[in-house]
């Protein structure tokens, strides 16, 4: 038996927001949240009533950001006159965003777009690898390799810097 | 990825709320905006307090397609409407404001009639036949189950007459409330006979 759909948004929201936040930064999460549930709630009465609700919204999230992504590059070519520090991620319009903790996104944002997905897939959503890789491509194992060296990555760019390791703090 | 690497990479992601209350109220209000403007919520439902207790009001584009008491448990009846009608369901309260302001005004006595638009879909065949009749008895009136049987033209249906108003999809709207056993004792309800007891009170001080 299907739920309704608000219960779909309140039992998986939270969770897509966050992975959204970790993939796309504070700016472009509300944007593909809301591409991605309004996409769900169309083709939901389609979908397989045994299938894995939030590996399905994340999947249509992952298509939607990269349509997001599109569209910004598409709409950056003929804006070059637009100054650097105007650009939306400029720590002004960050802060506008329920000022969660912009050196996350500092840091992901360096990330191979491959890597960041397959870290917020993986270490955010709770995926195991064999799933990340139905959503983002390619074989378990190079999903697997993604997510590790996102993660070494961010030990030493983020995690370093901060906090204590948490397990000596506690 | 070994032990020592996971509390870490739990750790990783501590910056960003669990739930950030605020960004989902604000993304569900504007993702019914968008449901409703791509003509896709199939159903909007929301409650109000009552003096029977808590109505859920369900509606679809047609109209108010139904209203439940919280004995029928409204964790259940929106399951139901899922099954029935379609899933695509969403609290907007918006769609329901003119049936939730008529109800209010009928629970105040000020208002006899109900004008929202109404979708009838789950009721149907002679259900469906009883539920139009109902709508005719008049406020602060009653009618037996035997007379709304003859009125429906099926004089010996006099229990189908009571499955069908047990089964009304839109109580207290289309007052099946109004109708009592021929001994005038109220008979059942699906509010529960308190409810039924204080519709007929509420309707007989004010008429």
């Amino acid at each position: 038996m299907k739920k309704p759909f608000e219960q779909i948004v309140v039992d998986h929201g939270p969770t897509v927001l966050r992975v959204c936040r970790a993939v796309l930064g504070p700016v472009d999460a509300e944007d593909a949240w809301s591409e991605t549930f309004l996409a769900a709630l169309k083709a939901y009465p389609e979908l397989d009533p045994e299938a894995n609700v939030e590996a399905w919204l994340v999947t249509i999230g992952h298509r939607k950001a990269i349509d997001v992504k599109r569209a910004e590059a598409r709409r950056a070519v003929p804006v070059e006159k637009v100054h650097l520090d105007e650009m939306p991620e400029s720590s002004a319009t960050r802060d506008q965003h329920d000022g969660w903790d912009g050196d996350l996104w500092d840091a992901m944002k360096r990330l191979p777009p491959k890597q960041r997905q397959t870290v917020a897939y993986h270490h955010l959503a709770g995926f195991p690898h064999k799933e990340v890789a139905e959503i983002v491509g390619g074989t378990e194992s190079a999903a697997r390799r993604a997510a590790a060296d996102g993660i070494a990555t961010l030990r030493r760019t983020y995690l370093s810097t901060s906090a204590d390791n948490p397990e000596t703090s506690r | 990825m070994n032990a020592v690497t996971e509390p870490n990479a739990r750790d990783l992601f501590a910056a960003l709320p669990a739930i950030d209350v605020e960004a989902q109220r604000r993304l569900h209000e504007r993702l019914v905006a968008a449901a409703e403007a791509e003509g896709v919520l199939d159903i909007a439902y929301r409650t109000i307090d009552t003096p029977v207790g808590v109505l859920l009001l369900a509606a679809t584009q047609q109209g108010l397609v139904r209203v439940a008491f919280d004995s029928e448990q409204h964790d259940k009846v929106l399951e139901s409407l899922a099954a029935k009608v379609s899933p695509r369901i969403l609290r907007a309260p918006a769609r329901l404001d003119q049936a939730a302001r008529e109800i209010e005004e009928y629970f105040a006595g000020t208002r006899q009639m109900f004008d929202v638009a109404m979708d009838l879909r789950l009721a149907t065949g002679f259900r469906l036949g009883v539920l139009a009749h109902l709508s005719e008895i008049a406020y602060g009136h009653t009618e037996s189950y035997a007379e709304v049987a003859t009125a429906t033209g099926r004089p010996k249906a006099v229990r189908a007459v009571g499955s069908a108003c047990a089964n009304n999809p839109l109580p207290v709207v289309v007052p099946c409330h109004r109708v009592v056993r021929s001994d005038g004792s109220f008979g059942g309800y699906v509010g529960g006979a308190d409810a039924k007891r204080a519709l007929l009170t509420l309707e007989a001080a004010a008429a």
